[in-house]
């Protein structure tokens, strides 16, 4: 699914990432853990091809196809979905609506047909239920207005929608309460199938317990320092990142 | 706007597209007059004026009507240009009668016609055969059937609202015409107030009787396209007590127009329980990239809320022009009498926009709400002005106004000028104000999303608009996000 390669990219004038390697077969959850300021947003930023972060060396292979070659638009249609560690407002664009634009973009993309308003409407009322989500988030401006909490649920539920290959969450459990939680890692659950794939930013090992990853990573200091199984979060979770250094 | 859906959206444009062709039929029928004519030298004197009233066998009262305006036109000051910059202009190198157009210089073809221009037409989905029209292309005319219209028509009289062309209103109902002309803008308002008053050429005049709802929205959209009903144009709407009408202007396909000036005048009148919404979608051409050409539109617009609880509600996209000067404003005189103003002002290139509204609170518990965008893109600049002034006896008046302001790109500018002058302790004045950017951060989330850079930056435009949007009538809405897509077209790269 994901092969990345010795990244090293800066943001600003900071080296941020520094030599970086990740291997993610179709189906894998993977859960990256690490100190603040360690690199792990900028990983998902470099996956998703957001303009600030520069990518200076090493490579990226999604499905044959070099994914930095690509626009950040074209990465999404290619099935990189990002869940935003602070997802943004947009005020007057209901959320709907939003999500039907992107949705087309995406099928424009790839060459699909466009789904016209009727079919978009019912496939979205049921990813909300099925997703155990009140659906007045719908009719919101996108963020707007929204709680720590509703902004991360919101971004699991486009999820949903759009369906992509490779889905990389950056702190979406941060902030959430425990039902908020449940809902999210269920979330993710349903998604989870043989040709899908996750990258999990999470702080906390408690998220863990829902979404049971197949690899978890520590990424220190722009490198991936340890990896291990569901175990190495655990330990993380007992002992701090300290001893990784000893 | 955002939430109008694939399938609403095309309904509309049908909707859109027979109501226009109604119009259309209507204009043939209504409003041609025929007047034989060749275009008057450039130049302006009372002897000029004869002759324009001449031509158009207008009453006595009606000449004297623009004498005494020329006479407070000569009178008067040059304009106060807010924050323009505009260039001097020669009143006496222009011809202050015109109609109809000549054709000689016209294109022959559309094949003549600026390739720009033809590109826009496609994207706006102007059909083919009102392409040659609106690019001002040298053709009889191009209406066929007959039906339609005279349904139209019909369909008015049958209530009996009076919907035509202001100069056969002279000749069919002079007593209205002569009862409201000039009640609300008076000539000596302001210098284009003056000038138009003393040399209107055409436009329309709309009377709603008691009571009456009024079956359709009316349009200009093809009068002022079908013909030059030139650069001094006139609009007269009366809505008699307990009557509503709501009335469409404008155009959103850029309009080739030789005249480079345009001050219309428009008066609205509502009497008691009288609701009038007047939308405007201007599109006039703004100059090249490089700002030259261009119209410059200064209007004078004004509702006055005659009579109790009436209500007058302008609301306007602007993205044409290259210098637009206009303040659509209420008086509310009319106890519990209501105005509001919801405007979009878009700026690209060079253009210059000065464009507000006043709220003229008289009557007692009087309201009045303005929502203002402006959306200044290129290297233009974009003010806003807006007066709100509460009178002695204006007890308990409100207002609330809100203004945004959108930049996109670095050498912008966008000004809010609100003025308040209070003489009632009772009045409520509430004012909100902003000015954002489109952020790199809301960019960026809507490419992950996977929508391209452009389509991102209308949406966030479209979303920023919504408040206004909104009230529009719906097949205008449509035009008006379309339009707005438009002039946005390489806003960002
Ligand atoms: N645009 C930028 N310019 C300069 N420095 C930046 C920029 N973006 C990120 N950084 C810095 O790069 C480092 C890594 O940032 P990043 O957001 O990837 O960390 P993180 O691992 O996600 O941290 P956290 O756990 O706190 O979310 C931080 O020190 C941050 O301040
Ligand atoms: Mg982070």
């Amino acid at each position: 699914m994901l092969n990345i390669k010795d990244i090293f990219a800066k943001a600003g004038d900071k080296d941020i990432l520094k030599g970086l390697n990740l291997e993610v077969k179709p189906g894998e959850v993977h859960a990256i853990m690490g100190p603040n300021g360690a690199g792990k947003s900028t990983l998902g930023n470099v996956l998703a091809g957001m303009p600030h972060v520069e990518v200076t060396a090493g490579s990226v292979d999604m499905q044959g196809k070099d994914l930095l070659a690509l626009e950040p638009e074209e990465r999404a249609a290619e099935g990189v979905f990002l869940a935003f560690q602070y997802p943004v407002e947009i005020p007057g664009v209901n959320n709907m609506y939003f999500l039907r634009t992107a949705l087309n973009a995406q099928r424009k993309y790839r060459g699909e047909e466009e789904m016209d308003s009727a079919s978009f409407l019912r496939m979205v009322k049921q990813k909300i239920k099925d997703m155990n989500m009140r659906d007045d988030l719908l009719k919101r401006p996108v963020n707007v207005g929204f709680s720590g909490g509703e902004k991360k649920r919101n971004e699991v539920f486009q999820m949903g929608v759009l369906e992509p290959k490779l889905a990389i969450l950056d702190e979406t459990d941060s902030g959430l309460d425990i039902d908020a939680l449940k809902i999210v890692a269920d979330g993710v659950n349903q998604l989870r199938s043989p040709d899908r794939s996750f990258v999990i930013i999470t702080h906390y090992q408690r998220l863990l317990d829902y979404i049971e990853p197949d690899f978890v990573h520590v990424l220190a200091d722009g490198k991936i320092v340890r990896s291990g199984d569901k175990n190495l979060a655990l330990e993380l979770e007992e002992q701090g990142y300290g001893w990784l250094n000893q | 706007m955002s939430e109008i859906d694939n399938q609403t959206a095309s309904t509309a444009d049908v909707e859109n597209r027979a109501v226009k062709e109604r119009a259309n039929q209507a204009y043939k029928d209504g409003f041609v007059t025929d007047i034989e004519s060749e275009t008057l030298p450039p130049g302006l004197n009372e002897d000029v004026i004869r002759q324009i009233s001449a031509k158009k066998d207008e009453p006595e009262w009606l000449l004297e009507y623009r004498l005494n305006a020329f006479k407070q036109w000569q009178a008067m000051p040059n304009p106060d240009w807010a924050k323009l910059n505009v260039p001097a202009i020669d009143f006496q190198a222009i011809s202050y009668f015109s109609a109809p157009k000549s054709n000689k210089n016209a294109p022959k073809s559309l094949d003549e016609v600026d390739p720009k221009l033809l590109e826009t037409y496609d994207k706006l989905g102007v059909p083919l055969h009102e392409r040659e029209r609106l690019a001002g292309v040298a053709v009889d005319a191009v209406f066929d059937s007959v039906s339609v219209g005279t349904t139209f028509k019909a369909e008015l009289e049958k209530v009996g609202v009076i919907f035509s062309s202001f100069s056969e209103a002279v000749k069919d109902h002079p007593e209205l015409v002569k009862q409201h002309l000039g009640s609300v803008v008076p000539s000596r308002d302001n210098y284009f107030a003056a000038l138009n008053a003393a040399v209107f050429s055409d436009g329309s005049f709309v009377y709603i009787p008691k009571g009456v709802r009024c079956p359709m929205e009316l349009s200009t959209y093809f009068r002022i396209n079908a013909i030059n009903t030139g650069q001094f144009e006139r609009t007269l709407i009366v809505a008699e007590e307990g009557s509503y009408v709501s009335y469409l202007e404008g155009c959103t396909a850029p309009m080739r127009d030789e005249n480079q000036l345009h001050a219309a005048v428009v008066e609205l009148v509502a009497m008691k329980d009288a609701k009038i919404k007047y939308s405007t979608v201007q599109n006039w051409y703004p100059g090249d990239e490089n700002g030259k050409g261009g119209i410059y539109n200064f209007v004078t617009k004004r509702g006055l809320c005659q009579g109790d609880n009436s209500k007058i509600s302008w609301t306007q996209v602007e993205t044409g022009s290259a210098i637009t000067w206009k303040y659509p404003s209420c008086i509310l005189r009319g106890d519990h009498s209501s105005g509001e103003f919801y405007s979009v002002a878009l700026t690209n290139n060079y253009q210059q926009a000065d464009t507000g509204t006043k709220m003229i609170h008289l009557g007692k518990n009087t309201k009045s709400t303005i929502i203002s965008k402006g959306i200044s893109v290129g290297k233009s600049s974009n003010a806003y002005r807006g007066l709100v002034r509460v009178a002695k006896k204006a007890d308990h008046a409100r207002n609330f106004t809100q203004c945004d302001s959108l930049l996109i790109g670095k050498d912008c500018g966008a000004h809010t000028f609100p003025y308040t002058e209070s003489a009632n302790s009772t009045a409520k004045i509430e004012h909100e104000a902003t000015t954002s950017k489109i952020s790199e951060d809301q960019l960026n989330y809507c490419l992950q999303r996977g929508i391209g850079e452009e389509d991102a930056i209308s949406l966030i435009v479209d979303g920023f608009c919504k408040q206004v949007f909104k009230e529009l009538p719906m097949e205008f809405a449509v035009e008006a996000k379309a339009l707005l897509d438009i002039s946005l077209e390489g806003a960002i790269g």
